[in-house]
């Protein structure tokens, strides 16, 4: 065997199980998907064979539901950003290397729990015996807090605020400090080293953090049905609907189709923008 | 007076340790230490729970050692299972849900891995007919008595005069008010929803469930709580808009909010609604006078069930009526068995939220096994919840 085609030989067989579960557990399931999508719901419920784009043409009639995620999870994404980037830069670079391990353990200690169970723990911190009764005590007028769109972005950004500081967390501990130096000695401000520096080379892992977030933010229906009292309803809450209670699995089938081509779109964007901002080769996420 | 863990133990730790160096060094049996220290029961009981020794009424193995249950929130008495488990060895896993069409949904998509489960009197019939569940061997229950049964509760457990389910308890939807908040006496289901709209704006909840939320909707201009007429759904859509922006939330797990006093309105169910009144007084209960819905729950075995013995076991055992009579006293609703009923203590009988008035309840309506599968329905829930 020439050394070319045993390199070829062993790369196939290193990628072979990653392909295998791909297939079998992400191809396979989306084809099934997209058939049901182009089929029509059993009178009883269900699916039942047919080949129509009727429920393509329904999807205007969860509008509401896309125009809330559409709203709602880029706005967490954006705060979770916001609020995970500074914490970031503290334990990257400025926090004792003696503490950091307890502060990135006290960041991932609440994954232990689920996060069902810390969700429903926020319903009593935001109920009426919580915060605003606290805030009553002080003699603030009486305060809606749960089950507002409020509560929600709360929710989100307490929940996935995690998988935001980690990778940011990571790109900047990689950071070669000879560079802010470098920068410093050429006569730029700490201001203009952190934008043109620091910011841009975590750029990656702040994208990478986004999409993790905004991904897993299309498909939240947890949160929005606990603190969003039901009323605040998600595209995720209408897929649950669609197969638990009305059992559409045709037009739930459109509206999961739909909503994997509006991530795979807002991946390829990020993607772009990620590439251009930071002037460096396009890194492929997908 | 604050309580501790160490107040019920048998010995102090102090004596535990004493014991144990006697053990250790030989100046007591090992029998005298398990005996006195507890852990020899700990361990026997233990090893029952395990189903390492036999059990009196089965043989080993005969029942499997676990089965799987999928019921409703708050609906039978934790001991019922434990003391199950202590005489057959099968430990009872207990899965709870929030509405008819879920339970339709994981039996349709197959392999729900239960081997019993409460469906709601108006599926039982379409479970039939899609062929999910078993028709129910009489001769494996001989704790129900047919002729016990209140024939208005429990003759849709029949699918063309077959078996199909048997009856766990009945019930009533109608509305639970808190009356230090909302103080005028509320007695209709147009009441519920203009209260909801004015005093006890950002106050009510609604069930996330079309059946009662549409039904009730419906009842506010007196259709019929089953209504599947689309100009009669559409003046309930109307309604269900137009109160939405002053709920406080729609959600069919209302009891926290309701304890807490964030809700002061919601739309509930009969055992809820002892639950609450019994530990809250001034939380009502109230039926609507134009009516609303009656509803009965039956046990049933699905076909692909992985233990139809322990099923059966199970269910011979909850329809025992000294057995049953607990259940109810547990989760507040009331029996459609005579002889449990001549069990129960009388201020259960004589509790008005389990037991109304006959003039009250001549309104109500069962569901109708139309409303189970209608995509109207179910498209006028989704636009209601989405809007």
């Amino acid at each position: 065997m020439s050394g070319a085609a045993r390199k070829r030989l062993v790369t196939a067989l290193l990628l072979a199980p990653a392909a295998v579960w791909l297939f079998l557990f992400l191809v396979l399931p989306f084809v099934a998907i997209v058939v049901f999508s182009l089929g029509e719901r059993a009178p009883a419920g269900g699916y039942q064979p047919a080949l129509t784009l009727a429920q393509y043409a329904n999807l205007p009639a969860r509008a509401t539901a896309f125009w809330n995620t559409l709203l709602l999870a880029p706005a967490g994404a954006l705060a979770c950003l916001l609020i995970a980037y500074p914490v970031a830069y503290y334990l990257a670079l400025k926090v004792l290397p003696q503490r950091r391990l307890l502060l990135v353990a006290l960041i991932v200690i609440p994954f232990w729990t689920s996060l069902l169970i810390r969700t429903y723990a926020w319903m009593y911190i935001l109920g009426g015996r919580g915060i605003p009764a606290w805030l009553e005590m002080i003699g603030l007028p009486e305060l809606r807090l749960i089950n507002t769109p409020g509560a929600v972005l709360l929710g989100i950004v307490y929940g996935y605020l995690p998988l935001m500081i980690l990778p940011i967390y990571i790109s900047l501990e990689r950071l070669d400090r000879r560079l802010l130096e470098a920068s410093a000695d050429l006569g730029a401000t700490p201001f203009s080293t952190f934008f043109g520096v620091t910011l841009r080379l975590s750029l990656p892992g702040m994208m990478t953090g986004f999409s993790l977030v905004l991904i897993l933010l299309l498909g939240e229906y947890l949160i929005p049905t606990l603190l969003g009292g039901g009323k605040v309803f998600f595209i995720g809450n209408a897929l649950v609907d669609l197969f638990l209670q009305s059992r559409n699995w045709p037009f739930g089938s459109a509206i999961a189709v739909a909503l994997v081509a509006i991530a795979v779109a807002l991946l390829l964007a990020a993607n772009r923008i990620t590439a251009r901002l930071s002037g460096a080769r396009q890194v492929d996420l997908l | 007076m604050s309580k501790s863990y160490r107040d019920g133990l048998p010995l102090s730790a102090r004596e535990f340790v004493d014991q144990l160096l006697r053990f250790r060094r030989g100046s007591i049996s090992r029998r005298h230490f398990l005996g006195v220290t507890g852990l020899g029961v700990a361990t026997a009981v233990l090893a029952s729970e395990l189903g390492l020794q036999p059990t009196p009424a089965y043989a080993a193995g005969e029942l499997g050692d676990r089965m799987s249950i999928a019921t409703w929130p708050n609906y039978h008495d934790p001991q019922t299972f434990i003391d199950f488990q202590s005489n057959t060895g099968v430990a009872v896993e207990v899965n709870v849900f929030g509405s008819n069409e879920e339970m339709l949904a994981k039996l349709q998509a197959g392999a729900s891995g239960w081997s019993l489960f409460v469906p709601t009197n108006y599926t039982i019939s379409t479970y039939r007919q899609l062929d999910l569940i078993d028709p129910l061997d009489v001769s494996k229950l001989p704790n129900y008595d047919a002729a016990a049964q209140n024939k208005r509760f429990t003759s849709e457990g029949e699918v063309d005069g077959v078996l199909c389910a048997v009856p766990k308890n009945w019930g009533t939807t109608g509305f639970a008010v808190n009356t230090q908040k909302l103080t005028p006496p509320m007695t209709s289901w147009k009441d519920f929803f203009d209260t909801a709209m004015t005093t006890g704006s950002g106050r009510a909840m609604v069930h996330d469930y079309q059946l009662t939320t549409i039904g009730n909707a419906l009842k506010y201009f007196g259709y019929s709580f089953n209504s599947l007429k689309p100009e009669e759904l559409a003046k309930a859509e109307e309604l269900l808009l137009k109160v939405k922006p002053h709920l406080f939330a729609i959600s069919s797990d209302y009891q926290p909010a309701m304890r807490n006093g964030d809700a002061w309105l919601t739309m509930c169910w009969t055992n809820d609604g002892a639950q609450l009144h019994r530990d809250i007084p001034e939380i009502d209960y109230v039926l609507g006078k134009e009516g609303g819905e009656i509803w009965t729950d039956f046990y049933a075995i699905p076909k692909d069930a992985p233990n139809k013995a322990a099923a059966y076991a199970l269910l011979n055992y909850l329809m025992d009526p000294k057995v049953a009579v607990k259940e109810h006293i547990a989760n507040g609703a009331p029996s459609t068995d005579a002889r449990v009923n001549a069990l129960l203590p009388k201020d259960l009988l004589d509790n008005p939220i389990l037991y109304p008035a006959a003039d009250l309840l001549a309104p109500l309506e069962f569901g109708a096994a139309a409303t189970l599968t209608d995509p109207a329905r179910a498209e006028l829930m989704a636009r209601f919840k989405s809007a």
